[in-house]
């Protein structure tokens, strides 16, 4: 443990770009190198990930460790564990950082199995306790309701981040740093998977995580009819549709809608949440919109705690008159 | 077909929000007045995902819940739902356990098992919502694991497995034995039948203490703990909501439109 040092973070690359959880990670990543006084480094791990190497740097890496294999092009769990055991052993850091993806937290749990240390996944808050310089990890608990503070004593400290939880530095071209080649070393009989088929479910038109305004249905929409309606408002004011886990559970709306703990966590300026009662895995994916805007029947419903405006009534009579309000305001 | 499902009894996770409390000394919940524990939604996910392949080409279900003080009738659902037997390490010495800990325990329960094809968990526990037990049983029995499934086909010592991504999903053949972590997008499990309610009753778990699985004492419960809670608090909440009120639902919705756009949301 004495030989640990620095932090690491794990970088991915989708769609060609440097993710923006990635991005998160360094800046964060940045902030507790500079407090422990170490250096910050990124690991790429894939078939062809050496081009964005550069790229971590200028968002705050010193050191980028490259670990390329062709076994790597899709994202298996046997490899990229592997590719990463191999990283963490040659570079041994004192803290290893992922994001809270479906890649980060897969690889952070059997990863911390296998390296004899401990994971904590989706911390939402990462500090240095100032007297025995070890990583403080905050991360919701029991659906949201609570928060936990947890410590680990081995190295390396992996923990995985949600994402837009951290923020990322300016991208500066003049920084500098050094990319290393990490050799795999993998073996193809040591995957015991294979990807059969990757499938896309596009979203029609505006993505939630990319979404300003967005307008959620719950449980009290009470079937797809009603989404077509937010829907409807959705499109007058250019936003996008998401949905509670009960409403994408009765089929009422596709699982990639959803938005909560286990869905997609969204930041939009307005989030306007109808016939949602705001349990707290559901808040835990949109606490961090700036506004957020409750119609809910039941005035006792905890969105109202949650929300800075609500109206307490019937959706199906209040939606309508928005709508042609909201009409004849943006017109 | 084989299979073991992990279920665990936790605080109810539909209970209101306001009824839920933690006691800072402690840095525990508080269980609420008069809502009773459940099996962890996600788990019954997982067992929904044995259920379904027991329907399509038989096998047999074993289900393992680890805790200490765990509630017949909670427990038991898995039984009453269509799961054949029901092992149980109950035991203080359980209590109170980590990722780690709880992995090595039911790894432990697993190999005195002995026979098994699909192991199965929730993607994550609905309490500490960590998602590690299922990679950790994995790494200690040395097999592969697919986590997030929403669909699981088995065939000639493989499964076929759909994995939820960000974006959609991943198709996955893996090898078995494997460990699959179940997601919602399974789908809701079923309810028990008046059949199975009366099949569970009847129907005594097995329980394993500590010794019966042969396991480390100081690997299991608090003290083979290798993350350390320090503190569990509840989130300050703003709650200053403007409640806009109207005539009538139509008026004051037009009242909330005004609103945002003078507060210039709009």
């Amino acid at each position: 443990m004495a030989d640990n040092k620095g932090v690491m973070i794990l970088g991915e690359v989708i769609e060609g770009n440097l993710s923006s959880i990635s991005t998160e990670l360094l800046g964060c990543g940045r902030k507790l190198a500079d407090e422990l006084g170490q250096g910050l480094s990124a690991l790429l791990i894939g078939s062809a990930v050496s081009g964005w190497a550069r790229e971590a740097i200028t968002y705050g890496a010193d050191k980028v460790y490259v670990v390329e294999d062709p076994l790597l092009g899709d994202y298996q769990a046997d490899s990229y564990v592997l590719a990463s055991e191999k990283a963490a052993k040659e570079v041994n850091p004192s803290i290893l950082l992922m994001g809270q993806t479906e890649v980060g937290s897969d690889i952070a749990a059997r990863l911390a199995f296998r390296l004899e240390t401990a994971a904590v996944l989706d911390c939402v808050a990462l500090e240095i306790d100032p007297d025995s310089k070890r990583l403080l990890q905050t991360k919701p608990v029991y659906g949201g309701n609570a928060q936990a503070i947890y410590v680990t004593d081995t190295d390396p400290q992996i923990a995985t981040v949600r994402a837009k939880s951290m923020t990322p530095l300016a991208k500066d071209d003049s920084r500098q740093g050094e990319v290393i080649n990490i050799d795999a070393g993998l073996d193809a009989s040591a995957i015991r998977t294979r990807i059969l088929d990757k499938v896309k479910e596009e979203v029609e038109g505006v993505k939630l995580e990319d979404a300003t305004v967005i307008i959620t249905g719950g449980r009290g929409i009470g079937g797809e009819e009603g989404f077509k309606q937010l829907e409807e408002l959705a499109r007058l004011m250019k936003g996008a549709v998401g949905a509670s886990r009960p409403a994408c559970d009765n089929g009422w709306m596709p699982d990639k809608a959803q938005v909560g703990l286990t869905g997609k966590i969204v930041t939009p300026d307005l989030y306007i949440a109808v016939g949602v009662s705001g349990a707290s895995q559901h808040m835990a994916g949109c606490s961090g919109s700036k506004t957020i805007v409750a119609i809910n029947k039941d005035s006792e419903a905890n969105i109202f705690r949650m929300a800075h405006y609500g109206v307490v009534g019937d959706w199906k009579k209040i939606l309508p008159a928005f709508k042609e309000k909201i009409k004849e305001l943006i017109s | 077909m084989n299979m073991i499902v992990c279920c665990k009894q936790v605080v109810d996770p539909e209970a209101p929000p306001a009824s839920f409390r933690v006691d800072a000394s402690a840095n525990k919940v508080i269980p609420p007045q008069g809502i009773p524990p459940v099996i962890s939604p996600f788990d019954e996910n997982a067992l929904e995902a044995a259920l379904k392949i027991k329907d399509a080409q038989g096998g047999k279900i074993t289900v393992i819940s680890l805790g200490n003080n765990l509630l017949r009738d909670v427990v038991k659902k898995p039984l009453s739902m269509g799961a054949d037997e029901l092992v149980l390490l109950e035991d203080e010495a359980y209590a109170e356990g980590d990722a780690w800990s709880v992995a090595y325990a039911i790894a432990s329960a697993i190999k005195k098992i002995g026979e098994y094809d699909l192991i199965f968990c929730g993607r994550q526990a609905a309490d500490w919502d960590n998602g590690q037990v299922g990679s950790g049983i994995a790494e200690i029995l040395g097999l592969p694991s697919v986590t997030l499934a929403k669909k699981i086909e088995p065939e000639d010592g493989k499964a076929k497995v759909e994995r939820v991504t960000a974006d959609g999903y991943d198709v996955i053949e893996v090898s078995l034995p494997a460990v699959i972590t179940v997601s919602n997008e399974l789908g809701e499990a079923r309810y028990p039948t008046i059949k199975g309610i009366m099949a569970a009753k009847k129907k005594e778990p097995i329980v394993w203490k500590p010794a019966d699985i042969e396991v480390d004492a100081g690997k299991i419960g608090a003290s083979g703990r290798r993350t350390k809670l320090l503190k569990l608090f509840q989130p300050i909440r703003e709650g200053k909501c403007e409640i806009i009120e109207g005539e009538s639902p139509e008026e004051a919705a037009e009242k909330l439109a005004t609103k945002l756009r003078e507060v210039k949301v709009l």
